[in-house]
């Protein structure tokens, strides 16, 4: 039996194609994936995250428990601040990637992965014995919806009289939202500026509707998973399960930027990651575009010199760059930027560069 | 509603077939392209090329997913629509014009009893709907 978010009836009401995604019945998509995606880089999109689990560590040690199983430095989070990171296991793999969002110095909430929510409420709960913490899986207490694009804050701030434009990039605040108490922040998954918004399951299909029925005129969508992964592909930022899993360190990762091997606290899996960093990688996760009019998806098999390395970890036509791009883990010796190798697409060999990351990178206003 | 034209026939893969003489025109029907979504890439074969009835001859890439195009007759492909190298939208904007694959020159007449009209064709994807 499938999950259902709070907007599932909205979505199929409107017409979107369901799918079953990591044990939730999710929209894959409304108008298409191509419409969809060049919605959000030129206008704005609105997608249904209610998937993404929440957990909340709430208590006298909230933050040294955080510090523990996680890789960034939550000690440098105000209050309202939020920060990308990751859970480590004992071998410096990677558990799942997660954005920590500190609400006040005794209480975190920690927004994580849908496949891996209960896994890793229990990891977190088997960590938190010798804590002054409570740890309480609140996933089915929030809809999660993510409005995304260069028209996000106009259009949110039709709804509310908060001034958005106080949020900083990865900060949160309370929100009313149409009359709705939401928490928003100034995050997302698609590389463009946007918002997520935390809001009641029962009243997310106003804040829902009415967003839709706002930015209608400024070009706002609806979209589903399949644009939320070509738009968050050519942002390069990693997916769990394809770009980084229990196998892989956050270094080989290329997220060496979220490991604080310096921070006061220790972390699982610490020891392995400074030996991987004093020792240096083996492998290493890059991205690529291929030379060829050919798609290289993901699980296809990557070849160097007549060798099989490994294979494709996301790969997709991207259709805002109007190429065909990935990401997959290279011997260190073949990672360099400008490095060819060849992709098994259907039995042909297609070739392929290694290129530098982002693929898509938004221009930024600065104020 | 997909459009189905009366004309053509058709296959459980969802090709249509426009049959001339010795000749057979392929391409993916209306409902095909809709269901596949924005079309990014297709993989044709080579001029020449020989293939069984039912095997598949190329693949339609949209942005989300690859599917392999089968050959509704046996036989020699004797032409191929290369435009598509450039504009793969052709499909969706024009499945059964520009949108066209290949021509194949037909080894068994007899094969094209086996394919479905429109009608047919109609009540195949209605059902498929359905399931």
């Amino acid at each position: 039996m499938l999950k259902r978010t709070p907007l599932t009836e909205a979505h199929i009401s409107i017409g979107a194609r369901m799918v079953a995604f990591a044990g939730w019945e999710m929209p894959v998509q409304y108008s298409g994936p191509m419409q969809e995606h060049l919605a959000v880089r030129e206008a704005a999109g609105l997608f249904d995250v209610s998937h993404m689990g929440e957990i909340e560590v709430i208590g006298e040690d909230a933050l040294e428990l955080v510090q523990r199983l996680t890789t960034n430095d939550a000690a440098k989070l105000e209050d309202d601040q939020v920060q990308y990171s990751i859970f480590t296991n004992e071998a410096g793999g990677v558990m799942d990637d997660l954005l920590v969002y500190r609400i006040n110095s005794e209480y975190f909430m920690l927004v994580v992965n849908a496949g891996t929510t209960d896994k890793d409420y229990h990891w977190i709960k088997q960590h938190a014995d010798s804590y002054k913490v409570e740890v309480h899986n609140t996933s089915q207490g929030y809809a999660l919806m993510a409005l995304q694009g260069p028209r996000a804050e106009l259009i949110l701030q039709a709804l509310t009289d908060h001034m958005l434009d106080h949020i900083p990039y990865y900060w949160s605040q309370r929100v009313s939202v149409d009359g709705v108490a939401c928490r928003v922040s100034r995050t997302g998954y698609t590389g463009e500026d946007g918002f997520e918004i935390f809001a009641a399951p029962d009243q997310a299909r106003h804040v829902w509707n009415r967003l839709l029925v706002t930015g209608h005129s400024h070009g706002l969508v609806p979209c589903g998973l399949a644009a939320r992964n070509t738009l968050r592909l050519e942002a390069a930022f990693r997916l769990y399960g394809n770009d980084m899993d229990d196998t892989t360190t956050p270094l080989e990762a290329g997220l060496g930027w979220v490991v604080k091997l310096l921070k006061a606290n220790d972390f699982t899996g610490r020891e392995i990651l400074e030996r991987q960093k004093r020792e240096g990688l083996a492998r290493k996760l890059v991205g690529f575009e291929v030379l060829d009019r050919a798609p290289a998806r993901d699980g296809y098999t990557v070849v160097i010199a007549g060798q099989e390395v490994g294979r494709v970890a996301s790969g997709s036509p991207a259709p805002f760059l109007k190429k065909n791009i990935g990401l997959v883990y290279l011997p260190i010796e073949h990672s360099a930027p400008g490095t060819e190798f060849s992709v098994l697409v259907r039995g042909r060999d297609v070739r392929a560069r290694v290129v530098e990351t982002p693929f898509y990178k938004r221009e930024r206003k600065f104020d | 509603m997909a459009n189905i034209p009366e004309d053509l026939n058709y296959t459980k893969d969802h090709e249509w077939v426009r049959v001339e003489e010795k000749r057979a025109t392929v391409g993916i029907t209306d409902h095909a392209q809709n269901q596949l979504g924005d079309v990014v890439y297709v993989e044709l074969p080579k001029v020449g090329d020989t293939f069984e009835v039912a095997e598949p001859f190329g693949s339609v890439e949209s942005v989300k997913a690859v599917s392999e195009i089968y050959m509704p007759l046996g036989g020699t492909v004797a032409e191929v629509n290369d435009s598509l190298n450039d504009s793969p939208e052709q499909v969706n904007d024009d499945p059964y014009g520009d949108g066209w694959m290949i021509v194949i020159e037909i080894e068994n007449l007899s094969q094209v009893d086996s394919l479905l009209n429109a009608a047919e064709y109609e009540d195949y994807i209605k059902e498929e709907g359905a399931e």
